[in-house]
């Protein structure tokens, strides 16, 4: 698609609906959102700038095959599973730290859950979605 | 304290395909960390399965939330035979696969999905709940169209367009049966089911989530009607995949069939006549169709559908003894079909061709070997005193006593039919004189491997090999644990009690005012 | 409302048979996706349809104040979407892959894994 009100829009929408996603990770837990909602606006922030600016340009934005981010959010995932074994807890219980951060609110093993989906799913959904659109 | 060991046989494989997707494009790498993780998981699985046979049953609730409401994990007998021997089974694939899989599906995720595909079926045997045995199975079955279709070749992907079709029509079927299930009982749990289904008058709606159960499972295990996608699809892969899809995937629908029977439906005898007519027609039909077949790995396919049948009657008859004969069948089951198909792959190597008619003069060139596969091949049959014996010996023993006189042919007529196919398979692949066929000659690769190479593709067949014989040899070894095991299927208190510890002290009747 | 539903679920539960049936690939796909969406909308009856209870403790107390959906369904549901969509997506590409090798979109042709 080439119109520059959306080539201009996606530009600032990018950042936007990144930072909204952000958001709806952390409000997650016991408020609507969380980690596969969060992912999926990200990822869909990064379609959107594919859909107006073309594949390669969303690509060179990343950096990096977005594939690589399935190993690394799973890896978060699973290592916040496994944490409260170390305190004799069963698997994926929640361990919380006593006293609330300002902004993120009280940190617990389940935030870094939902950062390991929220990574997954950008990494699996921009996988599946530049699959399709790249071959002819 | 919490037995964290029980979900080791889990988070072991996915810690290893996390692992190894960091390795995802150095295939060399890849090869010896996927061996490595399989091996861990198989001490895992040894520690459990070891734990589980003094008669303890485990338990872990994920997450601290008390069962019913949370996601449980029970491993008894049962569970802990069969995750020790899936991953017994995935490290000799996984040995097999390291030398035998080339770098061009190694680098389209060949060993990491490898790993996902162990994490769903010792999942699926430890499993305390019903939707959580959904997701498990599919798990595996994702892994298992990844695996099927890596390649890309014609056959590969005219099989896998079967395969996929019918293993997501048995997962909407069973989603179905879960969805009526909790329509009526409101629980997912296996054990808080069994005590309310057996409390419950509704015996209608529980029957047709029964037979929604059965469909879906027996699709997943290829029982009679329900078949025709395994012989279209598992001769399609490479020799490494179909052993694995051979050996554990048809054994996960009929581990389910026989967790969710016993603890559900079982008491039902409309549902277990269903079980023996379905068993009966599938070991005829099974070894009857191996013996038309001219590709190896197709006489295979269709003697694991006559083979199921054996399991499926041994739960149709639901006595200690024919519960006794088929886990033993499921246990020796798993180990020989990997094991056949993995020679299927060697024989591949040797002679470029799954065909009979262009194979020939094996037992001639390589006589060691050869003998090695007689033994496998051999206790497939059941010749005594090989594994496949013992079961059968149950199996025959207790529907003899208990006047199911069906099954009783049907078991001897269908190991007739495996024998004649067996020999079929041996006289042309082994004795025959050996057949020069061009296209085959090319594909020949054995003379060009090197000595490492030969070695590491021999030795899974040897680990298995030997754990058969052990089976066979130290038959009342396995027996005491199926005897165990088919107590723990019949007296359900023991599962009930290890999930719901509150539940006893209910119905004890002095608590009662 | 549960008329309505179930009779939904009736027509999805048909028109995906009906799909399945048929000897294109594309219809095969389409069939099994109505056969998806209908078993989870029959996840959704079957736990009971309530209007305007969302199962959410409000901030300032510790416990439900009134009569809640029941949120297991809409876990349920929502797992097995995410499941049927990577199943989903799996199909599509599978499908394509097979149309441009097989060359045929017709069931009937494919027969190469059936000799014996």
């Amino acid at each position: 698609m080439n119109t520059v009100i959306l080539k201009t829009a996606s530009k600032y929408l990018l950042p936007l609906l990144l930072l909204f996603s952000v958001f709806v990770l952390l409000r997650g837990h016991y408020l609507p959102g969380g980690g596969f909602v969060g992912g999926l606006i990200a990822s869909i922030a990064f379609v959107l700038h594919a859909f107006a600016n073309g594949l390669p340009d969303t690509q060179r934005l990343l950096r990096m095959h977005p594939g690589f981010l399935m190993p690394v959010g799973l890896m978060i995932s699973l290592l916040s599973g496994i944490f409260p074994m170390l305190f004799s807890k069963p698997f994926m219980t929640g361990v919380w730290k006593s006293d609330p951060i300002p902004v993120i609110g009280s940190l617990g093993s389940a935030l870094f859950f939902d950062i390991g989906v929220y990574l997954v799913v950008i990494g699996a959904s921009l996988t599946i979605i530049f699959t399709i659109s790249e071959t002819k | 304290m919490i037995p964290h060991f029980t979900i080791l046989p889990i988070l072991l494989p996915l810690l290893s395909a996390v692992v190894l997707m960091f390795f995802w494009s150095k295939p060399r790498n890849q090869r010896v960390l996927s061996v490595i993780g399989h091996g861990l998981t198989l001490m895992a699985s040894y520690y459990l399965a070891q734990k589980t046979f003094t008669g303890e049953i485990f338990s872990v609730q994920a997450g601290n939330w008390s069962a019913p409401f949370g996601i449980t994990f029970v491993a008894d007998a049962l569970s802990g035979m069969l995750v020790l021997l899936a991953s017994l089974a995935a490290f000799a694939v996984s040995i097999f696969s390291a030398a035998s899989i080339g770098n061009g599906r190694a680098s389209f995720g060949y060993f990491p999905i490898l790993q996902f595909l162990l994490m769903g079926l010792n999942g699926s045997f430890l499993a305390g709940d019903i939707f959580n045995l959904y997701v498990w199975f599919e798990v595996i079955i994702i892994s298992s169209f990844v695996l099927i279709t890596l390649g890309g070749e014609k056959a590969q992907l005219e099989g896998a367009v079967k395969y996929v079709t019918l293993n997501l029509l048995a997962s909407v079927i069973f989603l179905t049966g879960i969805a009526v299930l909790y329509g009526i009982m409101g629980s997912l749990n296996l054990a808080d089911l069994a005590v309310k289904i057996s409390a419950s008058p509704d015996k209608g709606l529980i029957n047709t989530a029964a037979i929604l159960f059965l469909v879906g499972f027996g699709i997943k295990s290829a029982i009679f009607p329900m078949y025709f996608w395994l012989p279209a699809s598992y001769h399609t892969p490479p020799a490494a995949v179909s052993a694995i899809f051979g050996g554990l995937l048809t054994k996960v629908g009929v581990y389910a069939l026989i967790r969710v029977f016993s603890l559900l439906f079982i008491e039902d005898p409309f549902i277990r006549d269903v079980f023996i007519v379905l068993a009966v027609l599938s070991m005829i039909t099974g070894a009857v169709g191996a013996i038309g077949q001219q590709n190896i790995r197709k006489v295979f396919s269709y003697l694991i559908i006559s083979h199921i049948g054996f399991m499926i009657a041994g739960l149709g008859m639901y006595s200690t003894l024919a519960l006794m004969g088929a886990v033993f069948y499921l246990f020796h089951d798993i180990l020989v079909k990997t094991n056949v198909f993995l020679i299927s792959g060697v024989i591949f190597k040797m002679r470029g061709s799954f065909r009979l008619e262009n194979l020939g003069g094996l037992y001639n060139k390589f006589p060691l070997i050869s003998i090695v596969f007689a033994i496998v091949m051999f206790s497939l049959v059941g010749t005594p005193p090989l594994s496949g014996f013992w079961p059968k010996l149950y199996l025959l023993q207790s529907s003899f006593t208990e006047g199911e006189l069906w099954i009783f042919g049907a078991i001897l007529l269908a190991s007739f039919l495996t024998l004649i196919a067996i020999v079929k398979v041996w006289l042309a692949a082994f004795w025959k004189k050996p057949v020069e066929n061009k296209i085959a000659m090319e594909r020949i690769v054995w003379h060009q491997l090197i000595p490492i190479e030969k070695f590491l593709i021999l030795l899974p067949i040897l680990i298995l090999t030997t754990a058969t014989l052990y089976i066979g040899f130290y038959a009342e070894n396995i027996s005491d644990i199926c005897k165990l095991i088919a107590e723990q299927i019949q007296d359900k208190s023991g599962y009930i009690e290890a999930v719901m510890p509150q539940i006893e002290t209910n119905i004890n009747p002095e608590n009662i005012p | 409302m549960e008329i309505l539903l179930a009779v939904t679920i009736g027509l999805l539960y048909a028109a995906g048979i009906f799909l399945i049936l048929r000897r294109s690939l594309v219809r095969l796909i389409i069939g099994l996706v109505l056969l998806g969406n209908g078993a989870n909308l029959l996840i959704f009856l079957l736990g009971r349809i309530s209007k305007g209870q969302p199962p959410i403790i409000p901030e300032e107390s510790k416990v439900f104040l009134d009569a809640y959906a029941d949120p297991i369904p809409q876990a349920l549901i929502l797992t097995a979407i995410v499941i049927s969509f990577g199943l989903q997506a799996y199909a599509i590409i599978l499908v394509k892959r097979a149309y441009r090798v097989v060359k045929t979109d017709d069931i009937d042709n494919m027969i190469t894994t059936d000799e014996v």
